[in-house]
């Protein structure tokens, strides 16, 4: 080997990293505080809730790959970079997390979380219930979940309804920044592992800040649903990006006198069933949106659910279920933007059920 | 190739592309091989498919996902793949690759034809649990697989002394009981030597067998990075002079008086020139035609995708103009 060659796999480096501790470099990270008042991205709300969390307790700590050095591979706050190994990382938050920390365990995406999937169902979602509740497993896996653009077959699934179907788990997913910074919180403070499924095209979409959410100790409870506005005449249940796009439908169908109420999910387990019962027997008509596939998703456990409740009762037309198409998502762009539902799809789908012309 | 994709990304004209500058010596394993020899790539092994034969308008086609892309348009550019070239399809999360070619190695060995495979992957992705679980397995089978690993100094942007603390990846070659051999990556010479060596093992004594080549990933990770984030420029600068497989090639052809500056400077042009034509080609080029918008999902189209395509196909006859129905490749 050239000297130039081994030069590079000896770098001082090691020493830059032997004094490199998760506590170490809090110091000098900038610290996210939330005003009322401004405008806050749903990056800096997520910032804001892990420094203030970590601030607050001690046990807190970050890990994942390509994050000490990027400050998170999408520009959001972590300590400590790890080798590319998900699953060893994944074992290792886990582990850590049995031994009393707070480990906030961050993938690139969670497409790469697949690859530790075992660690987080098998032994962080069971691990209290098979050790008699000796064991918990206070910890958070965090990252971008769902398509981002034109990332193909392998970097758009969204894993809602796989984490969701886990006792054990408990399974959120923001919309805006109140909700990053809410439920990263509530996250971060539960004594149960939960997954906070981002969405890495709301990172940099701004939302004005309100004076609770400048509170540190300002915490959503999982578990429950947001009304995002409301209606008389149909429910949108729907969660993560397409909140936005129900939204917009929404504002389009009022001009036209139709009033949709929208429930922003928050929590995919527990999922707020009240909420939606309460929402369907008020307009008689449910239609849930989301991004992932059709079969076993978000929608059909919904739609399952309230078929068993009361609420079913009071159902004038079948649920509908808007979701994205059931083929693994394109590359082409305009195929991946029909793959996946928008304002349009919503708002027609909404007519169709409320047999509007 | 690599500079004219490189700048067609910057200027939007394809969504992504990731570069091979300062690993160029890699073609000298490819070389090594018998054609038919089943190649496993990571993503940064364009100059295997080259030495191939893959042709320029064949690499310009599946970056612009056109009607002559082979995988259809898709899948993201450079995850190139061929079928008649033996050269798996490339897939993005890492090392997957690694237990599939011992797969495919123990197949090939229960054939008997004497081919093996080869399996390329970066020193990061060798941190994976795949990586461990496709080298004890290959051992353990008997398997004919070639693992190479480019050890390029960084995984995106976690350099090799973060990535691992013990005497880089060749160490735990050994400690899977495999034939291994560290060569200096930026000669394409003792990279061909030890892949034809490494190949003679594998294939007449079913054994695997582990290169690490040591580079320097002169390129930025991808298009999606900018390494000035977290090494600097000199770094970069000074390895591109003092140890580039492309100068040292140069060099060792002009000392020998076999390569003269004027043929240097033609071929150069004649490349480029080759390059730009299939690029500019490959652009008005038509898509990949609507009717491969429902194939591949399964062997056979499932009822309601054949239903919604008659439904589909209905439209663009009604409509043609509106659907824009020229610039698709004649469906069938
Ligand atoms: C399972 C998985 N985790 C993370 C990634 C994201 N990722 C893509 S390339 C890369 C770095 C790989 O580095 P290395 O193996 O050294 O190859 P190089 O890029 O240096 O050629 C990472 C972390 C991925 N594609 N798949
Ligand atoms: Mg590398």
């Amino acid at each position: 080997m050239s000297a130039a060659l081994k030069s590079l796999f000896k770098t001082p480096a090691a020493a830059r990293l032997a004094s490199r501790s998760p506590r170490a470099l809090f110091g000098s990270i900038r610290y996210n505080t939330t005003v009322a008042g401004e405008q806050i991205t749903v990056r800096e709300a997520l910032n804001a809730a892990i420094d203030e969390e970590m601030e607050r307790d001690e046990k807190v700590w970050l890990l994942g790959e390509e994050v000490a050095q990027y400050n998170g591979a999408y520009k959001v706050t972590a300590l400590f970079d790890t080798p590319i190994t998900e699953m060893g990382f994944a074992g290792i938050a886990v582990g850590a997390a049995f031994h009393g920390t707070k480990p906030i365990c961050e993938f690139m995406t969670f497409n790469f979380a697949m690859q530790a999937i075992d660690q987080v169902v098998n032994s962080g979602a069971k691990t209290y219930y098979m050790s008699g509740g000796s064991t918990s497993c206070p910890i958070v896996f965090r990252g971008p979940n769902g398509a981002a653009a034109g990332v193909g077959a392998q970097h758009s699934q969204d894993y809602a309804s796989w984490y969701g179907q886990i006792p054990g788990l408990k399974v959120v997913s923001p919309y805006d920044a109140e909700d990053a910074k809410g439920l990263m919180k509530a996250a971060i403070r539960d004594p149960n592992p939960v997954i906070v499924l981002e969405n890495e095209l709301m990172y940099g979409t701004s939302f004005p800040a309100t004076a609770e959410m400048a509170s540190k100790d300002f915490v959503i409870p999982l578990g429950k649903a947001k009304t995002m506005r409301e209606g008389t005449d149909l429910t949108i249940v729907t969660y993560s990006r397409p909140v936005a796009f129900a939204m917009e439908a929404a504002e389009l169908l009022a001009k036209e006198g139709i009033n949709v109420e929208v429930l922003n999910l928050r929590s995919i387990r527990p999922l707020d069933l009240d909420a939606i019962i309460k929402s369907v027997k008020k307009t008689n008509h449910l239609m849930t949106v989301e991004q992932g596939f059709p079969q076993f998703g978000v929608g059909s456990e919904v739609s399952a659910q309230i078929m068993e409740s009361e609420a079913f009762d009071y159902l004038d037309a079948p649920v509908c279920r808007v979701t994205g198409a059931d083929v693994p998502m394109p590359y082409a762009q305009n195929l991946e933007s029909l793959a996946l539902p928008d304002t349009e799809v919503i708002y027609k789908q909404v007519k169709r059920v409320l047999n509007i012309e | 190739m690599d500079s004219v994709l490189y700048e067609a990304q910057r200027q939007g004209r394809i969504s992504f592309y990731m570069t091979s500058f300062g690993e160029e010596a890699l073609i000298g394993s490819a070389a090594a091989l018998d054609p038919k020899d089943h190649v496993f790539g990571q993503y940064r092994e364009a100059g295997v498919l080259l030495q191939r034969g893959f042709t320029l308008e064949q690499f310009m086609n599946q970056c612009y996902s056109n009607e002559l892309d082979q995988g259809k348009g898709r899948q993201m550019p450079v995850h190139y793949g061929s079928k008649e070239l033996h050269f798996q399809t490339i897939s993005s999360p890492l090392a997957t690759q690694i237990p599939q070619a011992s797969g495919a190695a123990y197949a090939m060995r229960r054939e008997g034809n004497k081919q093996c495979v080869v399996c390329y992957f970066g020193e990061g992705a060798a941190s994976e649990g795949d990586f461990h679980a496709g080298l004890n397995m290959a051992a353990t089978l008997g398997c004919p697989v070639i693992f190479y690993c480019r050890n390029n100094g960084y995984a995106i942007s976690t350099p090799s002394i973060e990535q691992y603390r013990g005497d880089g990846i060749a160490s735990r070659g050994i400690g899977y009981g495999i034939d291994t051999i560290r060569v200096d990556g930026n000669d394409i010479w003792a990279i061909y030597e030890a892949t034809k060596a490494a190949r003679k093992l594998a294939v007449e004594q079913n054994k695997p067998v582990l290169i690490e080549a040591m580079t320097y990933r002169v390129s930025h990770h991808s298009t999606s990075d900018d390494s000035s984030a977290y090494r600097s420029k000199k770094e970069v600068e000074d390895w591109s002079k003092r140890d580039n497989p492309l100068a040292r090639m140069r060099a060792w052809l002009m000392n020998k008086g076999w390569w003269e500056k004027s043929e240097d400077v033609e071929v150069t042009k004649a490349a480029k020139a080759a390059v730009l034509k299939a690029f500019a080609d490959a652009e008005k080029l038509k898509k990949p035609a609507v009717s491969e918008m429902y194939t591949d999902v399964y062997d056979e189209m499932i009822p309601e995708l054949v239903r919604e395509k008659a439904e589909i196909d209905a439209l663009l006859k009604k409509y043609p103009d509106y659907y824009q129905v020229n610039d698709y490749a004649k469906s069938t």
